[in-house]
């Protein structure tokens, strides 16, 4: 047997190589024991990891939804069109001149003439009108110049200014801006984003809540274990090493079962929604979950189990003494 | 080594368990405590683990004084004084080997060193071979070596044992106190609390003897 002295001075000799060797294998040994623990109680553990999935899923399915919406409005485009329709009897030439007119102007990118002949047309080809229209003996419709400007949905007070001073121009009859849906559904998005943060912190919080529950039930449950290592000179952090890798596997379990949960979705909703869309002549397609979703349910739920499992260990385990 | 400096302890609600109680055993000194149940040998071992603080006079343990040790310095404190307890104290669901290892984890002793080392403490406890076994698999005078095992293999500078031959039978008390002897012989100073009057009788080791919680009249009278 060595003199006690010498152990020590070769402990202090060790080069930081060494140390940081022996650091990472303890610490994997730790990471893998308590990876154990679990697999050992399946039950409980499942039920957990359940939980922390679910709540990491439900913002994570709000966030598709809002991306899907937001692809929606994206292919209805982000232009802007004002119909402009001449007073009755109008001639061609003074439609023609105007339509030049609006051209020239700086904030208009194009300005199409739409003939009462081509108006009468269109609304033809749209079903069910054909035989409502046959029925006209004059055609109704005046002559109209249909208007793109340079600026795009997001600048609405531009939009309104200029149709304000198409509607000053005499031969104007009435000045029609179809952005206003539009800018309901961006604000009913905006609302979903805010709703999406608000559910994201809740739910966070309740999965740090889950977690730090669960490892309060492990400390409980080793308390015993945990009296003996504090006997014989187990630090703080060493007591508490096994729950924090404890709260980060069932975090990362959890963030598991949410991301699989977000793709099985989507991807079953997918066919559904294709076919859909076909019927409707839009080529949208539903998208899985992106790399955000894919970060924050990986990476947060572990990051999250870990919280909680630091902020249980903290308060419990001071509480356990050694009381031989 | 170890110094009790008018040392007073009442545990909360209780009567006082030590009375005015002073010693010093010097470094690689080795001693008995001995004294009816009750006396508080138990009592001065905790103070000298810090698992109880004194609640008058003064404890130094290897150079610390113990009121100076805060809450966050009790585990590396209690590292350099290795410890049996009168229960074991052993994991239970844990195997032997891990049980006996359980202080070179605490203090990050590289992995590839624990074998040997498991080893070579098992052995001098009489256990080589058992280090599979769970503690419910073993008797209690087995438990109780795995316990001396522990407290012996991270090689701590003050050893202390209550009652570490109580279950044992006379040949087996007498190899665990020379292996105590052994250890007190290479430099780890040891104190350990007895019932067991004929093993001190034999060994003519320096004795602290204590009654109701006061050192006894000409108990402690120097080393051997
Ligand atoms: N945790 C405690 N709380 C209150 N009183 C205690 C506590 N531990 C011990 N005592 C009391 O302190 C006194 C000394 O106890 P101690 O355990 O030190 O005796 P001992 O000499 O070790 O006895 P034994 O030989 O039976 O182990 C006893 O009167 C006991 O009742
Ligand atoms: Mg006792």
């Amino acid at each position: 047997m060595a003199r006690p002295d010498q152990a020590s001075s070769r402990g202090s000799r060790r080069t930081f190589g060494q140390w940081l060797e022996t650091w990472v294998e303890w610490h994997a040994q730790a990471l893998l024991s308590s990876l154990g623990k679990l697999l050992r109680q399946p039950m409980g553990s499942a039920l957990t990891i359940i939980v922390i999935g679910l709540g990491l899923a439900l913002p994570g399915a709000l966030h598709l939804v809002l991306v899907n919406a937001e692809q929606v409005t994206e292919n209805i485009g982000r232009s802007v069109q004002l119909s402009v329709f001449l007073a009755p009897g109008t001639e061609a030439s003074q439609a023609k001149a105007l339509q030049q007119r609006l051209e020239d102007r700086n904030d208009v990118l194009e300005a199409k003439l739409v003939s009462p002949e081509e108006g009468l047309e269109d609304f033809r080809s749209v079903e069910g009108f054909a035989e409502a229209l046959s029925a006209l003996e004059d055609n109704p419709l005046p002559w109209a110049i249909t208007l793109r400007p340079t600026h795009g949905l997001d600048a609405p007070e531009l939009t309104e200014a200029l149709a304000a001073e198409l509607r000053e121009i005499e031969q104007v009859d009435l000045v029609q801006v179809d952005t206003d849906w539009v800018r309901r559904l961006a604000s009913i998005l905006d609302l979903l984003r805010r709703a999406i943060e608000g559910a994201a912190l809740a739910l966070g919080i309740g999965v740090v809540a889950v977690a730090g529950n669960t490892i309060r039930l492990d400390i409980n449950a080793r308390r015993d274990e945990i009296e003996v290592v504090k006997l014989v000179g187990g630090s703080d952090a060493y007591v508490r090493r096994p729950f924090l890798y404890g709260g980060f596997w069932y975090g990362l379990g959890g963030g598991l079962l949410a991301w699989l949960l977000l793709w099985g979705a989507s991807w079953t909703l997918a066919g559904p929604v294709e076919i859909l869309a076909t019927d409707y002549g839009s080529a949208f397609r539903l998208l899985g979950p992106d790399a955000l979703a894919a970060t924050a349910t990986l990476l947060g739920g572990p990051l999250l189990g870990w919280l909680g499992a630091w902020w249980s260990s903290s308060y419990h385990l001071r509480q356990i003494e050694p009381k031989p | 080594m170890i110094l009790f400096d008018a040392v007073h302890k009442r545990y909360p609600g209780g009567r006082e368990a030590l009375v005015d109680v002073s010693f010093e055993l010097a470094r690689g000194e080795m001693s008995f405590l001995t004294g009816h149940s009750g006396a508080g040998k138990s009592t001065i071992l905790k103070l000298v683990a810090l698992l109880e603080r004194p609640s008058r006079g003064r404890v130094v343990v290897n150079g610390t004084d113990v009121s100076t040790v805060r809450r966050r310095g009790v585990p590396a404190f209690r590292r350099q004084v290795g410890m049996v307890f009168q229960d074991h104290k052993l994991l239970s669901d844990r195997p032997v080997f891990d049980n006996v290892a359980l202080p070179l984890a605490i203090s990050g002793t590289p992995r590839r060193d624990l074998d040997k080392r498991v080893r070579a403490a098992l052995d001098q406890v009489g256990l080589l071979g058992r280090e599979q076994g769970f503690p419910q698999e073993l008797s209690a005078g087995e438990q109780q070596r795995v316990g001396i095992a522990r407290a012996i293999i991270a090689r701590p500078p003050v050893l202390i044992a209550d009652e570490p031959t109580g279950n044992l039978d006379p040949d087996l008390a007498m190899e665990v106190m020379s292996l105590f002897r052994r250890l007190n012989e290479v430099g780890v100073t040891v104190l350990v609390a007895t019932h067991d009057i004929h093993l001190i009788d034999r060994l003519g080791t320096r004795r602290i003897h204590i009654e109701g919680g006061r050192m006894a009249d000409g108990s402690d009278d120097g080393a051997s």
